[in-house]
This record gives structure tokens, sequence and C-alpha cells, in this order.
């Protein structure tokens, strides 16, 4: 909370909390290489926003005599572990909290050391904005890029990319301007993201809460201004209707509810929708909550729903509206980043968790791996920690998804190890395993036969009637590869896709 | 549709993070504390099961040194609302004399809360415990993920957290091991006192300003509840107008001198506060990094 936000004597506090109701709220997450500033920089911003309590303050002005970072080390009100302060790098995200009376933020601040890329994913995935340092005297580093390319993996909308220590540097235009053109150009090379460079200093408050007036020859707003304004468009809510069921609630013979939280779009009353993967479909009779029914929900609520009809519906299901449904497929392509010490397993077997559906998968095939300081599509047969790929993955039941780019809450995954139940990867899904343009052999000991638009399959009929091996043969149809494909492995029959890609 | 204000995204979530433990758990049971988070928990956790009532126990961790009015008022809400509760306390060190002067503060939080809570768990059999704590009370809680993963003997490794993306947590654990989960991670304190409000939440009396007996000591105020709390010589209680920030045993937690005897002027008095909360927790502020030690060990 924030420490400054002062009442008026005069003013009821029901003013005050009205006008608390109405703010916005704003998550962002700090990213860049070690020692670029980025826990200075947040510590900063509480100061200057008045939103650290004096007790702790005295605890890390106590704690910073000895260290050379001023007088205060602001980083040691976010570096809250011991072997952090003890090292002064930050090891794991830390979220910190603070308001201004314009907005709430919610910030993640994220290592910068490589080892820790992944708790920098983590910060990143909630995040609607992202603050990338840069040290001024240092300029771009894999870091940088690697953490502005994550970013936009992730769908963050905006980047600031703040060019710290200016300090350092003697405030010298041209200096920011150098590295500006640099990382804008890096920043044209993948899918566009708004963008906002702003040079700082987080030790000394140049441009973050206030304009500095040792840099004004920078006539945009401070980082703060920035980031109190800046619009957060709300992509859920304008996205197509997903319901994932969460659980099942039957109280007692009377009552069988659905509950779940609305990821995106909304549903009102009387609506027909439609469960998947059984592609029934039915009216919804109920929008409940504790607080009493509900005509419409929208995307962020956490409802429970009855319907018409009754059907067999469990957890993991998902209700979406008749004309605009997900895409339902248990081949996916997605791009992994690789969160384990442990490589990325071709065939291996993972926990796969997607919305409220948890079921096993495993990596079929590895496309290619990104190159993050060139971006280049590298070939690969393993994800090592902190690797970016893009992989097809098979799973044991139907996913019901939309591509990442278009619903975060629905196009996003994670992989668990079976063995030690780490979170080993995040998944973004780009789409169903196309077909197109790939053919595949199928295995010699299954014939199958186009009759009259079915797909008529025998199996131990690879051979011919003289009991030689039939000589594999290549299909080319894509719907009767897709058929073929999926009616072998729901057989568990395995076979080996040869694209020709 | 007028978008979610800050609160109901946080309703929202917490409710969220709420039915995931039950829909993915086995044991899942709720730490209450009897403080403002506890009851605020609470009510996410009825909203969470609506229409169901609440499917998992109550356990609350008794040190013998809570405040009167703390028991009368768990004792009488959780009755109110029909769920079960699970009271325990670690009755072996309570008879060898633990008590915060005697043992000193670590000490006796180690054995009253620690070891009672990892032992009330292990006797319960209780693979997931919903816990109130907040990432804005402490630099170490602001490290914590919100599944966050126990060892089999009930420690936390901090350096080595599970990943946690979007919503999707992973609540998978061996047989032996536990999940502590927090579904207030993202609230702040105003945004505790500003649910209540909103939603007519009881809470402790001992919240709201009144005239109570203290040793006054300087700024501090003591509560004298207990009689081995010392007194220095020819001290003597005297009644002030104050309240409680936050709720823990009363031998340990300093009461501020207030007026605020209602959530409007508590809210009030909040947001010109220049010090956090746990400033009046003696037991925070024993050594450097002295939570997140507890919180290695198991503490809550
Ligand atoms: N001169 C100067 N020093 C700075 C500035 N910002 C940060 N520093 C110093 O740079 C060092 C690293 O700062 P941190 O905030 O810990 O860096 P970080 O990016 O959080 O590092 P990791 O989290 O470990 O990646 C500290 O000694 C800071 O005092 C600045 O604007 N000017
Ligand atoms: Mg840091």
């Amino acid at each position: 909370m924030s420490a400054a936000t002062v009442l008026n004597a005069a003013e009821p506090v029901e003013a005050f909390l009205e006008q608390e109701k109405e703010k916005g709220l704003l998550r962002f997450t700090t990213a860049g290489s070690v020692d670029d500033g980025k826990s200075t920089l947040i510590g900063r911003l509480l100061y200057d926003s008045r939103s650290v309590y004096e007790d702790q303050l005295e605890s890390v002005t106590k704690a910073s005599v000895g260290r050379n970072a001023g007088a205060i080390d602001f980083s040691l009100l976010t570096d809250g572990l011991r072997a952090e302060r003890e090292q002064g790098i930050t090891i794991d995200v830390a979220y910190r909290y603070f308001a201004t009376p314009r907005r709430k933020f919610i910030i993640a601040d994220t290592p910068g050391h490589e080892q820790y890329t992944r708790n920098m994913v983590t910060g990143a995935s909630t995040a609607d904005l992202a603050i990338i340092l840069v040290d001024a005297r240092k300029g771009l580093l894999p870091q940088s890029r690697r953490h502005a390319y994550i970013s936009s993996l992730l769908g963050l909308s905006q980047l600031v990319i703040a060019v710290n220590k200016m300090d350092l540097v003697d405030y010298d235009s041209r200096v920011f301007h150098a590295i500006e053109q640099d990382f804008r150009h890096f920043l044209g090379r993948f899918h566009s993201i708004d963008s906002y460079f702003v040079p700082i200093s987080a030790l000394r408050g140049d441009n973050v809460v206030t304009r500095s007036s040792n840099m004004r020859w920078f006539a945009g707003p401070s980082l703060l201004e920035y980031l109190e304004t800046v619009p957060v468009g709300n992509r859920a809510r304008t996205a197509s209707f997903r319901f994932p069921v969460q659980r099942v609630v039957r109280p007692d013979q009377e009552f069988r509810g659905y509950a779940g939280t609305v990821v995106s779009g909304a549903v009102s009353k009387g609506e027909e929708v439609i469960v998947l993967p059984s592609g029934r479909q039915t009216r919804i009779v109920g929008i409940h909550t504790f607080d009493g029914d509900l005509e419409t929900a929208q995307a962020g609520q956490a409802i429970t729903l009855t319907l018409e009809e009754e059907i067999d519906i469990s957890r993991g299901d998902m209700l979406a509206l008749p004309d605009d449904l997900p895409h339902v497929a248990d081949s996916i392509k997605a791009t992994l980043v690789w969160l384990s010490e442990k490589p990325a397993n071709l065939g291996g077997r993972y926990r796969l968790k997607h919305t409220t559906r948890q079921q096993w998968a495993s990596i079929r095939r590895i496309d290619h791996r990104i190159n993050i300081n060139t971006l280049d599509h590298e070939s690969a047969d393993a994800l090592a920690m902190n690797e970016i790929g893009v992989v097809d993955i098979e799973s044991a039941r139907a996913l019901m998804f939309d591509s990442y780019s278009t619903n975060r809450a629905t196009g996003s995954f994670i992989l668990i190890d079976e063995a030690t139940n780490a979170t080993v990867a995040a998944g973004l899904i780009a789409g169903a395993v196309s077909f197109e343009s790939a053919a595949f052999d199928y295995p010699a000991d299954v014939a199958w036969q186009m009759d009259a638009g079915k797909l008529i399959l025998s199996l131990g009929g690879g051979a011919d009637a003289l009991g030689n091996p039939r000589e594999p043969q290549t299909i080319h149809d894509p719907e009767t590869l897709k058929a073929l494909d999926s009616l072998l492995r729901r057989l568990g029959i395995a076979w080996k896709p040869n694209r020709k890609d | 549709m007028p978008t979610l204000s800050h609160l109901q995204q946080l309703e929202a979530e917490s409710i969220h993070i709420i039915r995931e433990v039950v829909a993915e758990c086995a044991h899942p049971v709720l730490l209450y504390s009897i403080g403002k988070d506890s009851s605020v928990l609470l009510r996410l956790a009825q909203k969470a099961l609506h229409p169901a009532p609440i499917p998992f126990p109550l356990l609350h961790i008794d040190t013998g040194y809570k405040f009167k009015e703390m028991i009368e008022f768990r004792d009488r809400y959780t009755a109110e609302l029909g769920v079960k509760l699970i009271v325990h306390t670690n009755t072996k060190a309570h008879a060898e004399g633990a008590n915060p002067f005697a043992w000193g503060t670590q000490r006796c939080c180690g054995a009253l809360k620690t070891t009672a809570l990892l032992d009330g768990l292990r006797e319960g059999g209780f693979d997931a415990a919903i816990g109130g704590a907040r990432r804005d009370e402490e630099r170490s809680r602001a490290k914590e993920r919100v599944f966050s993963f126990r060892d089999a003997r009930g420690q936390w490794d901090p350096r080595n957290q599970r990943p946690e993306l979007w919503s999707l947590y992973n609540s998978r654990i061996h047989a032996g091991e536990s999940l502590r989960v927090f579904p207030l991670s993202n609230w702040t304190e105003l945004d505790i006192w500003h649910y209540i409000h909103a939603e007519n939440i009881p809470i402790v009396p001992l919240y709201f300003a009144k005239r109570r007996p203290m040793l006054v000591r300087g700024d501090s105020l003591l509560p004298v509840e207990q009689p081995f709390v010392p007194r220095l010589p020819g001290e003597e209680p005297q009644y002030v107008r104050c309240r409680m920030r936050s709720l823990g045993c009363s031998p340990c937690t300093g009461a501020i001198r207030s007026d605020a005897d209602t959530v409007p002027r508590i809210i009030e008095e909040l947001i010109t506060f220049r010090r956090s909360e746990r400033q009046n927790r003696v037991i925070d502020h024993d050594q450097d990094g002295s939570m997140e030690l507890k919180k290695q060990e198991g503490y809550f």
C-alpha cells in the first residue's frame, strides 16, 4: 500500500475507498542483465513514491553501512533472502505492491543472472509490461536481448527500456541514443511490441519519479509518470468466451453446478453453450455466486454455472459458445521455454497442465531451437535449461485451446517432471500440428483403405498373401493422414511420422 | 459491463486458488490464526465453495498465549459458520515451561508454533495447508510462491522453488511432502481492510480501540494478560486507549495508541501510518532474516 496516500482530514473515508475502487491495476516485471540495477530501481520507486515504511527503511539503512551503494542500498528492500543480500544479487522473483493516486501496481522483481532466467519467465508470465534495464556503460547485452525476446514471446504488450546508471556516463545523451538505436534495431526483428526508452539513474533517482534536471535534453515523462498513464488493454475481455470447468459442485441431489473462472469473454444466462470435448450443446440456466445470481459473467470472474441438461461434465472440460469454439486436438505445436537442469527429453513423458486439465503428454519432435542472440532457428535434438524451442507435443487426451497470441489463458501450459514433480517447461501453443505439408509412411504391419469416405484399418495386414511384408506406402491426402494418425495413436500403435517439410 | 475493480480481481484470484486446492489436493486444511487475514480467508473459502459448505477442517495452532478475546472469537465464529475446528497445542513444551521470557522468543516460537504446526499437520495427515500470509507483510514472504512446496520434513527451500507461471499451479507432490497455499499472496494490508469493510466481515474486537490495561514503556504498550511478563520495579498497568494492528501471542504483540474504533477509522489511520504492521511484533526482528529462517524450518 502507499503510505503516502494521505487522507484529507475532512474527507470521509468512504470517498477515499470509492476512489481506491476506481484505480486501475498494472502488473509489471523488471528484466535485464545482472547488476543492471533492477532491484535498486524498484527500491527507488517504492521509496520515492513513499511506499516504504520507516521501520523497513531503518532496517535496510542499518544493513547498507559498509556497502558501496550510496546512503541506502535500495536493492535490500526487495532482495528478501539472506543469500541474496550476502551475494548482492537477486536469485528469485520478489513481488512488491505500491499505489499512487492514479494506479495500483504489482511488481515482479526478477533476477538478471542467466542461471535464473526461469524466474524471469515466472515474473513475466503474469505481467502486462516489462521494464528492461540496460547499464549505460555496457549497452545491449545478450541477457537484455533474451529478456526482450521472452517478454514479447510471453505476450506482454509494452516494453520500457530504461537505460540506467546514466550518472556514470555523465548523463551523456549520445550514450542513451546509441543504446536506443541498437535496441530498436533488435526489437524490429520480432513481432511488434510498443516500447518506451527512458534514461535514468536508479541510484540517484533521475527520471524515476520526477524528471531529472541532469538530463534536460530528454523531454519524455519520467518512468513513474509513464507507468501511471500507459494504457493497458485487457485482451481477455474482448476474447472469445472460455470457461474451463474447475470443479463439479454437488452439495445435494437438487444442485449440480460447475465452478470455474471465466478466463476470457463473457456469457449470459439463457445462452447456448457447447461442452468440450464431448461437443454436447446445452443452455446456461444460472450464474451463481455467494453474493447472489448474475445475469452476465465476464472475464476474470469466479462463478458457478448450472446447465439445462444433465450432461456428463468433469474437471478439465471447457464451455464455449457454439459459433466461437476453441481448437480441439491432441497434437499441438508449441514454443517451450525449458526451465529445468534436466534437458527436454524427446519422447519422454511429462504431466501437462493446461487450464484445469492435467494429463500425460510427450514431446514428439523438436522442430528447432531459437538462438536468442540472432533469433535464428537452429536444429536441435534436446533443449537445455533456459533454452527456447518449437516442438510438437502429443497429449493423451484432447486439449481445448487457442493460440497463445489470441488467448493467454487457453494458450498456455506447463510441463511437470514425472519423477521429481518439478515444473520443467512453460509452453505457449501455436496451433494444432498440421498435416498439410507432411507425408507419412504407415507402419508395415498396418493396412488401410478408404471406403466411401471411411477409413478402414486392418491390423497385421501389412503382409501380402504370401507373407511378404508390404512396402511402406506414402499417404499424401492430408485428411486421410490426419484420420490415420489419430486412429493409430488411439490404438496405441507407435508410428513414425516421416515429414517432407 | 464495468471492468472488475482491483478488489474484485483479487477476490476472484483467491477463489480460483482455493478451488484448485480442493480439486487437486487429497487432504487440505485451512490454517486458522484468528486474525484479520484469517477472517478474510474464511470468507473467500465460503465464496469459493458456495453453495456447498467448506469441506476441509480449520487448524488452529494454539500456543496457549493467545489473547482471551481471540479464543472467544474463534470458538463463537467457527461454530456460527459450522466449520470443523482442530486445535493443536505443543503440550509437552508447555509443560516444560515454554514462554518467551524463560526460553527466549526464538526457542519459544520454534516449539509452540513451528513444531506444533508440523506435528498438527502430520497428525491430521494433511497434504496442503491453506494460509493467510501476504507477500507485502515481510520481504522473505515477498519471495514465496502461491503453491509453495515443502519437503518431507516440512521445510522450505527458498533457493529452489518451482517456477510458477500464469495461474497454472503445480500441486504435485510425493507421499510425505506437502504444500502451503497462499490465496492472499497479492493482497496488501489496505486491501484486507477495504474488503473487511466492504463485506462486513467479523473480526476480533482487539483490532478496535478501547481502554485496555497496558505496561507503558516509552512508545511501547505491552499487554498484561500473562502473569509471567516481567515488570519493572514499581511498574503497574495503566489504562490506555489502544488497539492491536496484528494479532499474535499476547506477550509478544504490542498495542498501538489509537482512537480507531470502527473499520473506516482503522482505514483512515492505516493510510497515514509510517510504520509496518509487523513492527509491533517482537519475534520478526530477533535476528537478520529471522522470518526467512523460521519459514525454512516450517514456520507458517
Ligand atoms: N552509479 C549507479 N549505480 C547503480 C545504479 N543503479 C544500480 N546501481 C548499482 O549497481 C549494483 C547492482 O544493482 P542491483 O539493483 O542489485 O542490480 P540488479 O539488476 O537487481 O541485479 P540482479 O538482480 O542480481 O540481476 C548495485 O551496487 C547498485 O548500487 C545507478 O543508477 N547508478
Ligand atoms: Mg536484483
